[in-house]
């Protein structure tokens, strides 16, 4: 019998793994996905000197901030759909509330709140604590959908394929 | 030392830029960026594409230079805000970034910053920050 369907969110909360390991510069700044829901992703990222922005503090660089809000945002957006597409950001968003501590990982959610033929709206937060009870970043961001081509979704849809080939 | 000088010299104290890889080039008060290109700084491999949170990185850390080479900033600029518009797909190519000082305050700078890569005129993506800048010290009154 074949197995029932399994929704998208399902799919990509199982290669959970590798949603960041497929991801080059996700990779090399050490993201890691903690949870995916439908249109829903909470990952985070430990802190790491090679990341630091500000010598003077330990601070991480705001770039690292942006990277994992736009990283999981995409996720948040494909967990939204109904099929693999690949996506482009077109325009994000940041609003740095408060430096990320020396130290500290840095959590963050991405939600995408509304789907169109073309076009996904997000929103994601970055904070301190699990308990979300420090916010670091709030962002804001549009992504374009393309149809699914040669490329659709990326390395992680590559990623996927093979995983399924090998098993 | 100059403050060209200076800002070469805080670059290359930032583990981060080191992370991307990012170069400076500083003439007089004008000052070009460059991201060689690198395997890591991928996104979309099937493309491949540059990350766009690493565009966004280069382009964040390209606004916080120009903000320090132009302005009296004590420390690095602190940023507030930004928002990054995507242009175009970031081929696996070198990247090269200028920014422009909007409005330069005490407290305040506003930043635009471009990133191209074969074309200037055909931008890969464009930066708009506001950053905190850090008071210079008081000159010792005497």
């Amino acid at each position: 019998m074949a197995d029932p369907p399994s929704s998208k969110a399902e799919i990509m909360r199982k290669h959970a793994h590798m949603i960041m390991t497929a991801v080059p510069w996700a990779r090399t700044l050490g993201f890691e996905m903690v949870s995916i829901d439908e249109a829903r992703a909470v990952g985070k990222v430990a802190w790491r000197e090679d990341l630091v922005g500000d010598p003077a503090s330990g601070v991480l660089a705001g770039g690292v901030i942006t990277g994992l809000l736009d990283n999981l945002c995409g996720v948040a957006v494909g967990a939204a759909l109904k099929e693999f597409r690949s996506l482009a950001t077109l325009d994000l968003r940041i609003d740095y509330m408060r430096p990320a501590t020396r130290g500290e990982t840095v959590w963050a959610e991405a939600e995408c709140y509304h789907v169109t033929r073309s076009i996904a709206f997000c929103r994601a937060t970055a904070f301190h604590g699990e308990d979300r009870a420090r916010i670091v970043a709030a962002a804001t961001g549009t992504f374009a959908l393309n149809n699914p081509s040669r490329w659709a979704g990326g390395g992680f849809a590559k990623a996927v394929a093979a995983d399924k080939a090998e098993t | 030392m100059s403050r060209a000088d200076e800002l070469q010299a805080f670059l290359a104290r930032i583990p981060f830029a080191a992370t991307l890889g990012l170069r400076c080039e500083v003439h007089g008060n004008e000052m070009t960026t460059t991201l060689p290109f690198s395997e890591h700084l991928i996104g979309n491999p099937a493309l491949p594409a540059l990350h766009g949170g690493a565009i966004g990185a280069f382009l964040e850390i390209t606004a916080v230079a120009q903000a320090y080479l132009s302005g009296p900033s004590a420390g690095l600029p602190k940023p507030i805000d930004l928002t990054i518009d995507y242009l175009r797909a970031g081929r696996a190519e070198d990247l090269f970034a200028r920014a422009v000082i909007r409005k330069q305050g005490t407290r305040m700078t506003s930043v635009r910053a471009e990133a191209w890569q074969t074309d200037r005129a055909k931008p890969v993506a464009a930066l708009r920050a506001q950053f905190l800048m850090e008071a210079p010290e008081a000159p010792a009154a005497d």
